[in-house]
């Protein structure tokens, strides 16, 4: 069995704001899911099937579905942080083709910025009670060392560059540019980047994605309801899920979850790397898009570095228009969790409504990656292959 | 730059990894190892997450390794070192960090001996390494 055809991606909303201090986190799922809601242009009523992740607050489905006033028939509260929200479009497809639910809602929200988190340079503690906890925290990991060393030991093994690595931000800024709702929409070159300040080695500032608040929503439907919708038909073709670990000390940071993942969400849509035409891939860093495309079959595991450079990631010019939105990496990054964001960007690709100055012709078939965790330690990796028909 | 020693957090000690920390209190690294698929893992585990059995017991290991990768944190009050070490006769890797040490000349590959460092309070010291 397989959830190729049955179910249809009906609305994606993505927030506007990007620093919330006025709105509370409840607030803010609601505002995303009305938004995808009317988008898909059904209401709350319709919807029987609820997602979503750790950035809820309280217990989760519960809290929210009181909060929003949902009648549900099936909940999934699947945590993997960043890459929840793939997984959810995953098990709403599967659970809408085993008849257990007809219209999923799937909501992401949080406000990192109005908390003044200090997302990239602070240890996380993850509760004493993960294993992992007592042997990682009280060396002070953070997201930018973990990443970092990710990128240092790619640069020994395969010799990659701090300069291929900017050409990912660099991609990113040309597609922000023509985002109003971005953070950063400057348009920067190389240089700008391997010159800005070293957080940790050997990630500047700006291979780091922006801190935003904000959120997201999707709307998953069956296909009887997707044909009743006036809305281009963004269909699930493939997905794939993985986490990756340390495998009891067997650590190896040159790849990602993404080369088991990529390779199942491939098989079951029947399509290959080289049918693509857009590509939403996880920016948490530059070093994570790199490791990713490798991962997905996009070019060989070292390759990326070659594959990244030059402006190929950038829509018009290169082979693989990646994050025409701008990305985490210079858009959005909402709740630190950027899986949300890749999936409504992809359809908007499909659907033809991404902004024309970045909309990649003809797109009828696109790949959403997200990993969430983290690549230096343990994570959970997504990915969809989506199709316009 | 050179390191400065810093104030690390006292780990959490629980049940099943107590043996470990009384270890180091007494200055000797030890890491799990599986009799039954007769390999090391890390971090230490009661039921061997390689193959499953649970006849693991702690040894101690030679306290050298080789850095696998590391990436020298420098937006913070005080930088530092945050690397993985690979231990010497094992194919596990421990998150650590590598101190007393120029922050400037790490790299991979690098040999490096285990030396355990205060942690705040009446915390169990942690495993850090330093350049051989
Ligand atoms: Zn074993």
């Amino acid at each position: 069995m397989s959830i190729n055809g049955k179910a249809y991606i009906a609305g994606a909303f993505e927030h506007p704001t990007r620093k919330a201090i006025d709105k509370s986190l409840a607030q803010l799922h609601a505002e995303c899911a009305k938004g995808a809601l009317e988008d898909a242009g059904l209401t709350k009523d319709d919807v029987d099937g609820y997602f979503c992740a750790g950035d809820a607050p309280g217990l989760g489905p519960l809290a929210l579905a009181d909060y929003m006033g949902l009648k549900l028939r099936h909940m999934d509260s699947t945590e993997t942080g960043g890459s929840s929200y793939l997984v959810h479009v995953a098990h709403a497809a599967e659970a809408i083709a085993l008849g257990k639910c007809s219209v999923a809602l799937i909501t992401l929200a949080g406000r990192p910025k109005a908390e003044g988190m200090a997302t990239g340079t602070a240890p996380r503690n993850y509760g004493n009670d993960a294993p992992d906890v007592p042997f990682e925290f009280p060396f002070s990991p953070t997201i930018t060392n973990m990443y970092g060393m990710c990128a240092m030991r790619h640069m020994y093994e395969f010799g990659t560059t701090s300069e291929q690595l900017a050409w990912i931000k660099v991609a990113a800024s040309h597609h922000a540019q023509h985002n109003p709702n971005a953070v950063l929409q400057n348009v920067v070159t190389v240089e700008d980047v391997v010159n800005s300040p070293m957080i940790s080695d050997p990630l500047h500032r700006l291979d780091c994605c922006v801190i935003s608040d904000g959120g997201g929503a999707l709307i998953v439907v069956s296909p009887e309801i997707a044909k009743t919708l006036n809305r281009p038909l963004v269909k699930v073709k493939g997905a794939g899920e993985a986490p990756k670990h340390q495998m009891g000390g067997r650590v190896d940071l040159t790849y990602s979850g993404a080369a088991w993942s990529g390779p199942a969400a491939f098989e079951e849509a029947g399509v290959k790397p080289g049918d693509i035409k857009y590509a939403s891939i996880y920016d948490s860093f530059t070093i994570t898009v790199l490791m990713q495309i490798e991962d997905l079959g996009f070019c060989a595991k070292g390759d990326g570095g070659k594959f990244v450079a030059d402006g190929n990631l950038i829509s018009g010019t290169g082979k693989l228009p990646f994050n025409t939105d701008g990305g985490g990496l210079c858009n959005n990054h909402p709740a630190n969790r950027g899986g949300m964001t890749k999936v409504v960007e992809a359809v908007r690709q499909l659907r033809g409504e991404a902004h024309p100055a970045v909309q990649v012709p003809n797109c009828d078939l696109a790949v959403a990656h997200g990993t969430g965790g983290s690549l230096g330690t343990r994570h959970g990796s997504a990915t969809l292959i989506l199709e316009r028909e | 730059m050179i390191a400065e020693r810093r104030k690390l957090t006292a780990p959490h000690v629980d049940p099943e990894t107590k043996e470990f920390w009384e270890a180091a209190e007494n200055g000797k690294l030890v890491a799990r190892f599986c009799n039954s698929c007769e390999a090391y893992h890390y971090y230490p585990r009661t039921i061997c997450p390689r193959c499953g059995d649970d006849d693991t017991e702690y040894r101690e290991v030679s306290g050298r390794g080789r850095i696998y990768s590391y990436s020298v944190m420098r937006r913070v009050p005080v930088p530092y070192a945050m690397a993985y070490v690979t231990l010497e006769g094992t194919d596990i890797s421990m998150m650590t960090n590598i101190v007393d040490c120029d922050l400037d000349a790490l790299e991979i590959g690098q040999d490096v001996k285990v030396v355990f460092s205060e942690t705040e309070g009446d915390g169990p010291p942690l495993p850090t390494f330093t350049p051989v």
